[in-house]
């Protein structure tokens, strides 16, 4: 049985870990829901509760020089990468320990040492922008990748399509990766898309294109892989279509009335969490007294980066015109 | 001293600055195989090879967006606008992405990148084509804003322009791409925010830019038959801008016209009158004069066209009235 079960090229301790990393991001992104409860901070704040295998599965999939770009809904996605709880949710407080010192916010994690490229706030404006990284890849003649994270709400932008094309004609390095959620914001898909097979939109740019399951974390991996060996390899870019869904609203403001409760509990019954739990037991990887220290090693660990977080200054008040110009 | 035309200038300053920086690569349409719309990149496509000089589809947001990604991993890239017209469509990218960068990273990414293409009314286009959108950029922190009224300064600007670590907008006068200027064969460099004065003068300072300064000089030329003698000042760059030297120009003279292109409310130099006035208030002797385009898109007739652009004529109607000549 457990031979099968694990279909990827991972071993038992790597599961473990992409558990593990997903386990974090679950419990910072609780505690950050909380936090903005509480009034700790405000503004916007999208919360990964629900897609976590898709950028865990991803980072697993990616060489640690290759890049990820992606928007707002991003504080999952800079963990998996390795930014630390501590700077994701200083970030989110504004604090000058932040991942952008305080200057960057919910919606702009950069990190520049772990090739994380952001944390962006147009939706598909940094579609353009990964594509002009993997330019530069390709300029440079590097063994690079880079991974673009989008949501299907970005799918009709104009630059989504120019980007494709592109990426196509000059055989770019990129996987471009829709996180399809089933809604932007209260939009469920089939009202904003005239096709449902989103592989089409990749049909008329000559470009290879999968469906994957996000939330089962073994073919997540598979496919990811799949796209990101496609773009190191043949230097071709492919489009993901990555089934997942968000256990919360779009941001702290959206009670998410546009959807059914039973559709609600019927998707976190397949809570890509509990789906690898099962997995990891049932391989013989880990027990489930293991598993269960994990867990409260991450809630201390989300918790007390909070309590960091709350703790840490603002940025200095006279640094507000800091970082305007390289050359001013 | 050689004299060369406008285009070629640019050209030499594309030309030098990629033989000197294997990371300066030019994009656009028809910028190529074609040459270049207006012929400012000439000869480059076979210097340089497609790898470097490379066309694109008419995607101007796309490959804007691509030019900023490339720039944030280091690359110089030179993003030509076959016209500022189109570059409306990369506002986003320019505006929302390339501009705030390096301040929202906190200065972890930077975006070395050059905006450049051609800009103004070149008579008989029409609305949708003869537009002066400096504004747009000089609004906005995190941009540079570059625009050349010679030969001479546009080598030497777009040098510094390319060599600069910020996103620059570069727009040149689309009409002047055929005019000559003299232009050393030595290599300089113009930095940016640096003006210079085109003509002394004594008596009334006239502050433009870009294809006006010569409509500037041509109305001091004809105040000087009259005896007046004005002062012609060029910032060269809109942002940042060469406070001191507009500054000390306005306080010797004590007045001053603001002749542009652009229209007259909230343009580039409305904001740089703002800036004058309360700076050098006490030492204007008149209300400041603004001579801009007419409020209007631009008409297509001849007749009309010459209506909306400000002239020699209408310059020299604001100086009067600054010098209380009228
Ligand atoms: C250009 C633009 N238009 C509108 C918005 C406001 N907005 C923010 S998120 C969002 C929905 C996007 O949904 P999707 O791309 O599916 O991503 P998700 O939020 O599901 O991760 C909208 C309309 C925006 N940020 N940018």
């Amino acid at each position: 049985m457990s031979d099968t079960l694990n279909t990827t090229d991972l071993t038992n301790e790597q599961l473990v870990e992409a558990y593990r990393r997903m386990l974090l991001i679950r419990r910072v992104e609780e505690n950050a829901g909380r936090a903005y409860q509480m009034q700790k901070f405000s503004g916007f704040c999208h919360l990964y509760i629900g897609q976590e295998a898709v950028a865990v599965a991803t980072s697993t999939a990616m060489r640690d020089d290759d890049y990820m770009m992606t928007a707002y809904r991003e504080h999952g996605q800079a963990m998996s990468r390795g930014v630390s709880a501590d700077s994701v949710m200083a970030e989110l407080l504004g604090r000058k320990t932040g991942s952008t010192g305080g200057r960057g916010g919910s919606m702009h994690i950069f990190d520049k040492e772990r090739n994380f490229l952001g944390g962006w706030g147009i939706v598909g404006g940094q579609i353009p922008l990964a594509t002009g990284v993997a330019w530069a890849i390709k300029y440079r003649e590097e063994p690079k990748v880079i991974v673009v994270f989008f949501g299907e709400g970005s799918l009709h932008q104009g630059v989504f399509h120019e980007s494709l094309n592109l990426a196509s004609l000059w055989d770019l390095p990129i996987v471009y990766l829709c996180e399809n959620n089933k809604y932007a914001m209260g939009t469920e898909m089939s009202r904003i898309s005239a096709v449902s097979d989103l592989r089409k939109k990749a049909v008329s740019y000559d470009m290879e294109a999968a469906q994957i399951d996000g939330q089962d974390f073994f073919a997540a991996y598979n496919g990811i892989k799949e796209a990101i060996d496609r773009a190191r390899n043949e230097s071709r870019p492919t489009f993901l279509d990555v089934r997942t869904y968000r256990f919360r609203g779009h941001s702290m403001s959206d009670p998410a009335t546009y959807r059914t409760k039973d559709e609600l509990t019927e998707e976190q019954e397949r809570d890509p969490l509990g789906f690898l739990y099962n997995a990891l037991v049932e391989l013989g990887a880990a027990t489930e007294e293991e598993l269960e220290g994990y867990d409260k090693e991450c809630k201390k660990e989300a918790k007390a980066a909070l309590k960091k977080a709350e703790d840490a200054p603002f940025p200095d008040d006279d640094s507000v015109l800091d970082y305007i110009y390289v050359n001013p | 001293m050689p004299e060369i035309l406008f285009r070629e200038a640019l050209n030499q300053a594309m030309v030098e600055e990629m033989e000197r920086d294997p990371d300066v690569f030019l994009m656009g349409e028809e910028v190529a195989e074609y040459n270049g719309a207006y012929k400012v990149s000439k000869g480059m496509l076979e210097k340089f090879g497609p790898k470097r000089v490379v066309d694109t589809p008419i995607v101007e947001a796309g490959f804007t967006g691509l030019g900023i990604g490339a720039a944030m991993m280091g690359l110089r890239p030179i993003v030509e606008m076959m016209t500022f017209n189109f570059a409306i469509l990369v506002l986003d990218q320019m505006i929302n992405h390339a501009a705030k960068m390096y301040y929202m990273t906190n200065g972890q990414y930077s975006c070395p990148m050059v905006l450049r293409g051609a800009g103004g009314a070149p008579g008989w286009l029409g609305a949708q084509h003869s537009q002066s959108l400096e504004a747009q950029y000089a609004h906005i922190p995190g941009l540079k804003v570059m625009m050349p009224s010679t030969p001479h300064d546009a080598k030497g600007m777009l040098k510094a322009a390319i060599r600069d670590d910020d996103p620059v907008v570069f727009i040149e006068s689309e009409l002047m791409y055929g005019w000559k200027g003299e232009v050393p064969s030595e290599e300089y460099v113009i930095p940016i925010g640096e003006g210079d004065i085109k003509r002394q003068g004594t008596d009334l300072t006239l502050i433009s830019w870009s294809r006006m300064i010569h409509t500037c000089l041509e109305a001091a030329d004809a105040l000087a038959e009259q005896g007046y003698n004005v002062e012609v000042v060029d910032p060269r760059t809109l942002r940042p801008l060469d406070e001191e030297l507009l500054f000390a120009s306005v306080r010797k003279t004590n007045r001053v016209v603001l002749v542009e292109e652009g229209w007259p409310f909230a343009s580039v130099g409305s904001g740089i009158i703002n800036r004058v006035q309360r700076e050098c208030f006490d030492w204007l002797d008149a209300p400041i004069e603004h001579v801009a385009s007419l409020d209007t898109p631009m008409p297509y007739a001849p007749n009309l066209e010459k209506q909306v652009l400000p002239d020699v004529e209408r310059v020299v109607a604001a100086c009067k009235r600054a010098m209380y000549v009228d």
